[in-house]
């Protein structure tokens, strides 16, 4: 019993000895776990999050958009079997004048039931009250276009409903499910600031639209076990004649396929970077406990001779493991707690969600302990199955010189390096597995580095491409209702406009065999000088004269290629369906489009030269008398501006992943530091003796820095070359997981990332080295002429 | 042997020739702190050593002989006393001028050999003559240690013997004034021993390298010049063989 009590007394003492290293571990193994933790935590709060707001708010599983349709028709939708709830809704594109905002803000106006809420996506009030009945001028608006515009309650902003100029007062701050993203169509990413959602009294907006006893707007939820696909093509036939653009699958809905992607990644990063971090730390472990073994090889020797049985030295060896590692586990499930409720704070910002649930993933936990426990195992294992095999007698006997060999080096030349050069080459060949391993956890540590700022370099780079090659104008206007392409030259007579393109967009599916997608055909004049259609390495396509070019996802989709035929089928205006020949691929970032020439949509299509919108190259100097006579336009939707979209793509960015970004560079940060002191610090405790007796010989201290330095040297630089290279490869693999629909990353990794990689292990490498270099100084000169103890 | 003169410490002995001393020490003490105990590791210490004499420092652990011999090396400084290499005041030397010291005027054998495991038995003593003012080829010392058919032996490939005479070429490649050995034979048995000991006569005839053995082995001694015996840290006898005994003729 008092032996077992000196043996955990020895165990103190050791893991006080090795303080710094086990601090390197332990840090090590917190951030793995910290990691995982986070990245589950916030993942499993993410979604419990969503699914208790969609089924408490009724978000809606199939949509549909149509032109006008009697109400009668809703209750032919209802008798579609498979449909369980529908609810309609008149939806109308507004242009807003928001106090304080000098260009134009677009808007959604919603019809809200006047007798009942909503029973499908119904709203969350965030503050205020709802709409009176019957009331044109009272409007709820959306929490995310409030907060960007400052807007208060009781407050009124101008408005254009069909043409005429109207005051809007905010009665209400409200969040839906439907708008957890807000963006506008066209759009990329949320502006809130010049996009909102508004809802409106049923019967005032039906009076405003005429749309009195008609809706325009469907949504539906589907009976347990009832099949989308045949609900969507069953109200499809039903709605043709009412001008339906074509239902939808939630899955397909803006919001919620955003919101799905962003959770899709990070699920990706949960799940590779925690496993790099427990694998370094399972390797730190091994090796220091590799080394302790080896010092204390008389000592082992001693108590097999005083009888302890194997198990009791070697479940000695595995408690100093274990005690590396649980302090790092049980700090790494606090701090991932604490960051996840951090990440969970900043989603729930981010996302606006009624209530953000924090659950703690339980499972992940679970997980997080036990690959914690089979990294120390393992680590600990290769070390107590030296000990056992250590017998009493050997191990109480001093341990004859390390072996070495003039192996390969030396016929590869070795002759010419210098003495110290020699030591260290030989050294790092002696033990090939280790240094493989050393190199490999700086390596790692570099990558990660080199990883945290991936998304940083590949978000800037689709920013990049889609501001500065793809568009090129600096508004764009999208017209409530299409007119002639001769609207350029009334465009072009307004204040600051040089030059007006205009576009047109269509509703379409797109049919390939029993693929079908939903996209906007996207017609552009011959030759188009503010829109150009741009690929990956910024290789500008031009638009074929014949034929469509596709978004290479989009072709993916369809499973066609360059050559093939689809059907094209309109959901807009004749609704005519015809086929066309996909005349090419090009590999955009963003969306998945179908391109055609101008006067090519019009013969497909079979009617006139029509525009839904314009492109406009304006005036720096003139842009606001410009923004100002825009709002007053009835025939104008929406306004968008290319500066602000860039704005807000840079502060989304910033707000997204900023704070995951600085936790995986400050793990990787700690990986560096622990790994590179860790393997310094191993090989002063090795050599110690061999050094100490060089100084005796009168090595000045400098000279024996360099014989044990350099071997860390060329691990530090082995390690940053290869973790240059595998940073290129994590950063490839990340670029091929993230394929989405809507975006798919970019390859790249800027100077920046690399010097920053780079510079931040270098650094941790010098740190070591200079703790190493202090240690030096303080070798004990006189104990090695003493043989060892 | 050109020095072998009378050994007796100075004071005893005024008479001994000032111009061929390389060691004086005067008053030497060295008081450790070992937690709240304080050790007098040596107490006031007199003694000369005469260039190119074998001096064996005989004594049982605690008496000071390491501590001595730490302090003539340049490893260790004294808490009082005086102590001199030729021209060099070793008690006001700075850590800088300690090591130069060792790297020009001393060699070191230690007894647990401790060579550089990663290199072969003629870089281990390559090494030392790189950084060596005026060395002999690193070849020529091994020879005089009886290794030269084992240049290229990396230390685990060398018996005990084998290792502790690379030792000693090692240290007396740089041409040392002094060369000091801490239990050269401790870890041997006696054969291996006997072989060592004869390399370390050898060389200290044919270089004239003051030579210093600290041993508890009395059987040592009679290979000395002169023999210094120590007990609680001071000098409690100095005794002058007649005859150098060869190594061979030893038994312990």
């Amino acid at each position: 019993m008092s032996a077992r009590r000196m043996l955990d007394r020895k165990l103190l003492r050791d893991l006080w000895h090795l303080r710094g290293q086990w601090v390197g571990i332990a840090a090590v193994t917190a951030c793995g776990v910290a990691v995982l933790v986070t990245t589950r935590t916030s993942y499993s709060s993410l979604l419990a999050s969503r699914a208790a707001y969609y089924a408490e708010y009724r978000f809606a599983e199939v949509f549909l958009t149509l032109v006008r349709a009697p109400e009668g028709v809703a209750e032919k939708i209802r008798a579609v079997s498979g449909v369980a709830e529908v609810e309609t809704r008149i939806v109308a594109p507004v242009m807003l004048d928001v106090p304080g905002l000098s260009d134009p803000a677009s808007g959604r106006l919603i019809s809200v039931p006047d007798q009942q809420r909503p029973s499908l996506n119904d709203l969350h009030l965030r503050r205020g009250r709802w709409v009176t009945p019957g009331r044109p001028d009272e409007i709820i608006v959306s929490e995310a276009f409030a907060i960007a515009n400052r807007l208060e309650l009781g407050q009124t902003i101008g408005a254009i409903l069909n043409g005429r100029r109207q005051a809007l007062r905010v009665v209400g701050i409200a969040i839906s499910p439907e708008y957890v993203y807000e963006i506008h169509e066209g759009g990329l990413f949320p502006d809130n600031r010049r996009f909102g959602v508004l809802w409106m009294s049923r019967r005032a907006l039906a009076s405003a639209y005429d749309m009195v006893g008609a809706f325009n707007d469907l949504s539906l939820t589907l009976a347990s076990g009832a099949s989308p696909t045949e609900v969507i093509a069953a109200i499809d036939l039903e709605t043709r004649r009412y001008g339906g653009l074509g239902a939808y699958a939630r899955s397909d809905q803006m919001s919620a396929r955003f919101l799905n992607d962003e959770i899709g990644q990070n699920r990706v990063s949960g799940t590779v970077i925690p496993a790099v971090f427990l694998a370094a730390a399972a390797f730190l472990l091994n090796v220091v406990l590799g080394r302790l073994v080896t010092t204390e090889r008389e000592q082992i020797g001693t108590l097999k001779a005083f009888g302890f049985s194997h198990r009791t030295v070697s479940g000695h060896y595995l408690k100093l493991a274990l005690a590396a590692i649980t302090p790092g586990a049980l700090v790494g499930i606090g701090a991932g707690l604490w960051l996840a409720a951090q990440v969970n704070a900043r989603y729930a910002e981010f996302y606006r969600f009624p209530t953000f649930l924090f659950r703690v993933d339980g499972g992940a936990m679970a997980l997080a302990l036990l690959v914690t426990l089979v990294a120390a195992l393992g680590g600990a294992a290769g070390a107590v199955r030296r000990v056992l095999r250590l017998q009493a007698a050997t191990a109480m006997r001093a341990e004859a010189p390390p072996r070495f060999h003039a192996g390969i080096l030396e016929r590869l030349g070795l002759a010419r390096l210098s003495l110290a050069g020699r030591m260290v080459a030989r050294s790092l060949v002696r033990r090939p597995a280790r240094a493989l391993l050393s190199v490999l956890g700086v390596a790692l540590a570099a990558s990660i580095l080199i990883l945290g700022r991936y998304f940083i370099d590949a978000m800037q780079l689709m920013a990049d491409i889609q501001f500065r090659h793809v568009q090129r104008e600096d508004l764009t206007v999208v017209f409530t209702r299409p007119k002639t392409v001769d609207v350029r030259f009334e465009l072009e007579r307004l204040p600051g406009v040089e030059v007006a393109e205009p576009f047109r967009l269509v509703a379409a599916r797109l049919v390939a065999g029993h693929r079908a997608r939903r996209v906007a055909l996207t017609g552009l004049a011959n030759g188009s000088g503010l829109r150009r259609v741009v690929g990956r390495n910024l290789r500008s396509v031009e638009i074929p004269r014949e034929g469509l070019l596709l978004t290479d996802k989009l072709a993916e989709v369809l499973a066609v290629g360059a050559g093939d035929t689809v059907m094209v089928e309109s959901l807009e205006g004749r609704r005519r369906s015809a086929p066309a020949v996909v005349a090419g691929t090009v590999d955009e970032l963003l969306g998945m489009s179908a391109y055609l020439d101008a006067g090519s949509l019009r013969r497909l299509l079979e009617d006139g030269p029509l525009a839904t919108g314009a492109y406009l190259k304006v005036d720096p100097a003139e842009i606001s008398v410009l923004h100002a006579r825009l709002k007053l336009l009835p025939g104008v939707a929406a306004v968008s501006s290319r500066a602000t979209a860039a704005a807000s793509f840079d502060a989304t960015l910033a707000k997204s992943l900023g704070l995951i970004t600085g936790i995986l560079i400050g793990f990787a940060g700690t990986l560096a530091v622990a790994m590179t002191y860790n393997t310094a610090r191993i090989a002063l405790a090795e050599r110690g003796r061999e050094l100490a007796s060089l100084r005796v010989l009168g090595f000045s201290k400098k000279e024996v820095a360099v014989m044990l330095l350099g071997e860390q040297g060329v691990i530090a630089a082995a390690g940053i070359v290869s973790g240059l290279a595998l940073g290129y490869w994590f950063c490839a693999l990340l670029a091929g997981l993230y394929q989405w629909e809507l975006f798919r990353l970019p390859f790249i990794v800027s100077l920046g990332t690399l010097s920053f990689a780079v510079s931040v292990v270098l650094g941790a490498a010098a740190a070591s080295g200079l703790v190493i270099w202090h240690r030096l100084g303080r070798l004990d000169l006189v104990s090695v002429l003493k043989s060892r103890e | 042997m050109a020095n072998a003169t009378t050994g007796a410490p100075v004071v005893q002995n005024p008479t001994a020739r000032e111009e061929a001393v390389v060691f004086s020490a005067r008053g030497l003490s060295k008081v450790y702190r070992m937690g709240e105990v304080e050790v007098h590791a040596l107490r006031g210490v007199d003694l000369q050593l005469f260039r190119g004499e074998l001096v064996v420092f005989l004594g049982p652990s605690g008496s000071g002989k390491s501590t001595l011999l730490n302090i003539l090396g340049g490893l260790d400084v004294p808490s009082s006393g005086e102590v001199r290499f030729l021209d060099h005041d070793l008690l006001s030397a700075n850590e800088k001028e300690l090591t130069r010291y060792r790297r020009e005027h001393v060699g070191f054998v230690f007894q647990s050999y401790n060579l550089i495991p990663s290199l072969t038995a003629l870089e281990n003593v390559a090494l030392v003559t790189e950084i060596a003012t005026r060395p002999m080829a690193p070849i020529e010392a091994l020879r005089m240690v009886g290794l030269a058919d084992r240049l290229h032996h990396f230390p685990a490939q060398l018996s005990g013997g084998e290792q502790q005479r690379v030792a000693i070429a090692r240290a007396v490649a740089k041409r040392p004034d002094a060369l000091l050995c801490d239990e050269p034979t401790g870890a041997l048995d006696f054969e291996t021993g006997i072989i060592v000991l004869k390399a370390l006569d050898f060389v200290n005839r044919e270089l004239g390298a003051t030579t210093a053995i600290i041993t508890h082995n009395a059987g040592i001694a009679a290979m000395a010049d002169r023999v210094i015996r120590l007990r609680s840290g001071a000098i409690v006898e100095i005794t002058r063989n007649a005859r150098r005994a060869a190594p061979e003729e030893i038994v312990w």
